[in-house]
């Protein structure tokens, strides 16, 4: 009783404080405040305010407890000043063949000092909301907070509420990319507890073709929240690549929503890859807006000790034609825990649809523990659906038979964990995302077979 | 080089132990090779598991002596480091492993074990391409992953053809000859004979005499519910080639009475 009462005041508190803090920071906005983006914000912090923090007893939230992380008390400041990050500091997080396109952001500011764009020109943005704003006032206004609704999350009109900055990335019709988008958000948890949103807005007009990946760390010993919101516009036969790379520590809480919209004949591929963080959230939606779109979910989590993944996807088919493929794997170790909650909603007018979706994992531990729920709402009838979930130990047969060739345990093991997964990590089509997303596993297998 | 005495075993199963191994004795030398014979069920590739350390065995009697040290001691791969290899009789298929990774990844550690440097590439790649030369390989097969698709003929090439690679001390093949056809054993058999030395040595397991006319051991052994009941030398597979069940049976009541 005593506990419940303390943990209902501290999310009444952290809750509070960023009520407060939405307030203070209006009243340094000057002529802003007037704004239609400021409209969006105001309506957001009514809705957080009177929704709050998601609990366990909401059926989504089933399986993810945020308690742990409302007892922090975490620094938000708007008006934050920029980051003391040097570019020696930032190397380590750089892939391995160089950066091209490559946006730093640090506790949610941009850092331009940092970063290094070469692809910018009059058919392609790529940098931080606030600039792109201004260069594109009409893009803008068109597109933010037009797929993320956050009337009914919470934590989507937190993050809309502040919305400080984030990546935005602009690429016109029938224009190519060419070069792939490096978006490096660190938290630094150096000096306080940090809460950082990042919001970030990409817009792929018709024809239009980019690889972006957006990679998440975090720094120092202290506690860090990110509640990340990511917007995709896929305009009419599109092709856009997307990774979510998630390193953070085990200090570190991340919720994420990233919310696609999919106009006729376009084509989205999503890669989701988490082996770092304490707990996390990831919202995977695409609403299928247009006839015969392609989406392809891919996901990989990597646990051990005490972590916990909870990976929530939604393929909304709206209209006939449209083709979905869905593919999460993961590797347990330790105490972990992951959840996987795919649901698939197939609207009455979308006819000839093609929806699959497959959950894989091997438990290492007799500890770590899976939740895997195939969600089928099916509305229309003629549409080819499949789902399946499979969790088990790694195979002896195939251990005894690599064993017997000299190849220890260890080594026995990562060779089949690393086959495991190998269809997910190839659906990273960048060559120099895939290679450092390689090299990660590797090392990071080593460590939870240590 | 491999001295197996008075050795019991037990397969544990979901219904409760069952002795198999009942008391077999038997010594290779380097140099020799070596016929195990006998009908389904009688032992051998239960043999061939407690020897190259498959779990879900129970040794109740018995020593192993490998190179004067304690085998069941070991580790399966350390068993393989120290040179035992085993041809399976189903060759398992490991889908998203490459057998030239597979493989590099064997032989680096297997070297490792030894203090020794890894293999180069450039090194591993002309040996690879020799050895598949051997069996009769196409090298493009070695990029697929380690036996999917391949059939069955196939994949017991790709046995001696991973045997021709690691260079064992002591082979253990498990009817490899059994699903190849005439020229394919003939392959096989030649692969073996070109690897056999006066350093190494084999364990032939076959239920027909037919591959012994190309892989020439001896000392035939004829293994029945558990126990060698005969040994001899080549002749003997002859022998029980044309006497089949009837000659076990009647060396079953000799070796009762
Ligand atoms: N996994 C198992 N569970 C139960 N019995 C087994 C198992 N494997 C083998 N056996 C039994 O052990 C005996 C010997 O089998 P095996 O060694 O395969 O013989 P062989 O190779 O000579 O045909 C047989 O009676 C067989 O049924
Ligand atoms: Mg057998």
């Amino acid at each position: 009783m005593e506990n419940n009462l303390k943990e209902n005041k501290t999310d009444k508190d952290l809750k509070q404080k960023l009520v407060e803090e939405f307030k203070s920071m209006e009243s340094k906005l000057n002529g802003e405040a007037s704004g239609n983006f400021h409209k969006i914000r105001k309506d957001a912090i009514a809705v957080f305010d009177k929704l709050g923090f998601p609990v366990k007893k909401m059926e989504e939230w089933k399986y993810t407890n945020l308690n742990p992380l409302l007892n922090h008390d975490f620094h938000y400041s708007s008006d934050r000043k920029q980051s003391e990050l040097k570019k020696s500091d930032i190397e380590k997080y750089k892939f391995e063949s160089g950066e091209k396109n490559f946006l730093v952001f640090v506790n949610g500011v941009f850092i331009e000092d940092l970063s290094s764009v070469i692809s910018n020109s009059e058919n392609i943005y790529v940098g931080n909301i606030t600039g792109g704003r201004k260069k594109y006032p009409e893009i803008f206004e068109k597109h933010f907070s037009k797929y993320a609704d956050y009337s009914d999350r919470s934590l989507v009109a937190l993050n809309t509420a502040f919305s400080a900055d984030g990546a935005f990335v602009y690429v016109k019709k029938n224009t190519d990319l060419k070069e792939a988008v490096h978006i490096l958000h660190i938290s630094d948890a150096e000096k306080e507890n940090v809460m950082l949103q990042p919001r970030n807005l990409f817009v792929i007009e018709e024809g239009g073709r980019a690889e972006i990946a957006e990679d998440y760390y975090s720094k120092g010993d202290n506690f860090s929240f990110t509640n990340m919101v990511t917007e995709v516009y896929c305009g009419k036969n599109s092709h856009t690549g997307h990774y979510k790379i998630q390193n953070e520590g085990d200090k570190d809480y991340h919720v994420g929503m990233t919310q696609v919209h999919q106009e006729q004949d376009s084509n989205y591929s999503n890669t989701t890859v988490s082996w770092g963080g304490s707990i996390i959230r990831n919202d995977l939606n695409a609403v299928f807006d247009g006839r015969n779109t392609e989406s392809h979910f891919f996901g990989l989590y990597l646990l051990d000790g005490k972590q916990h993944v909870d990976n929530h996807t939604l393929a909304d088919h709206k209209m006939p034609d449209c083709f979905s493929n869905e593919l999460y794997k993961g590797i347990l170790s330790g105490h972990s825990t992951g959840v996987f909650n795919g649901k698939i909603m197939v609207r009455e007018d979308a006819q000839k649809t093609n929806a699959y979706q497959s959950n894989g994992n091997i438990l290492l531990s007799d500890d770590a523990t899976i939740y895997s729920k195939p969600q089928l709402e099916i509305f229309a009838d003629d549409v080819k659906c499949s789902h399946g979930a499979t969790s088990g130990q790694l195979n002896e047969d195939e251990m005894f038979y690599i064993k017997s060739r000299g190849i220890g345990d260890k080594n026995a093991k990562a060779l089949l964990l690393k086959a495991f997964v190998s269809d997910v990590i190839d659906s990273i089509k960048t060559d120099e995302f895939r290679e450092h997303v390689e090299n990660k596993l590797e090392h990071k297998l080593e460590y939870i077979l240590r | 080089m491999l001295i197996i005495k008075n050795l019991k075993a037990k397969i544990k199963t979901s219904e409760g132990d069952k002795q198999i191994l009942k008391g077999i004795n038997l010594t290779v030398n380097a140099g020799e090779i070596h016929a195990i014979m006998g009908p389904n069920g009688s032992g051998k590739s239960t043999l061939a598991s407690v020897l190259t350390g498959r779990e879900g065995y129970d040794v109740t009697e018995g020593e192993v002596l490998y190179d004067g040290k304690d085998l069941l001691d070991l580790d399966p791969e350390e068993r393989a480091r120290e040179g035992i290899f085993l041809a399976f009789q189903y060759p398992i298929e490991i889908p998203g492993v490459s057998n030239v990774n597979f493989l590099k990844t064997a032989i680096n550690e297997i070297r490792k074990s030894k203090g020794e440097e890894p293999m180069s590439s450039v090194e591993f790649l002309k040996v690879m391409k020799e050895k598949a030369k051997l069996v009769d390989i196409d090298p493009a097969m070695l990029s697929r992953y380690v036996n999917v698709g391949f059939s069955g003929g196939e994949k017991k090439r790709n046995e001696i053809f991973q045997l021709a690679m690691l260079e064992p001390k002591l082979s253990i093949l498990d009817e490899t000859d059994s699903g190849l056809d005439i020229d394919a054993l003939k392959i096989v058999a030649n692969g073996v004979n070109q690897l056999k030395s006066d350093k190494n040595a084999f364990i032939v397991i076959t239920h027909y005499q037919r591959l012994l006319n190309y892989i020439v051991p001896d000392f035939v052994h004829v293994m029945y519910e558990g126990r060698i009941v005969k040994s001899g030398g080549k002749e003997l597979a002859l022998e029980l080639e044309e006497n089949g069940y009837e000659f076990i049976n009647g060396i079953k009541e000799n070796a009762e009475a």
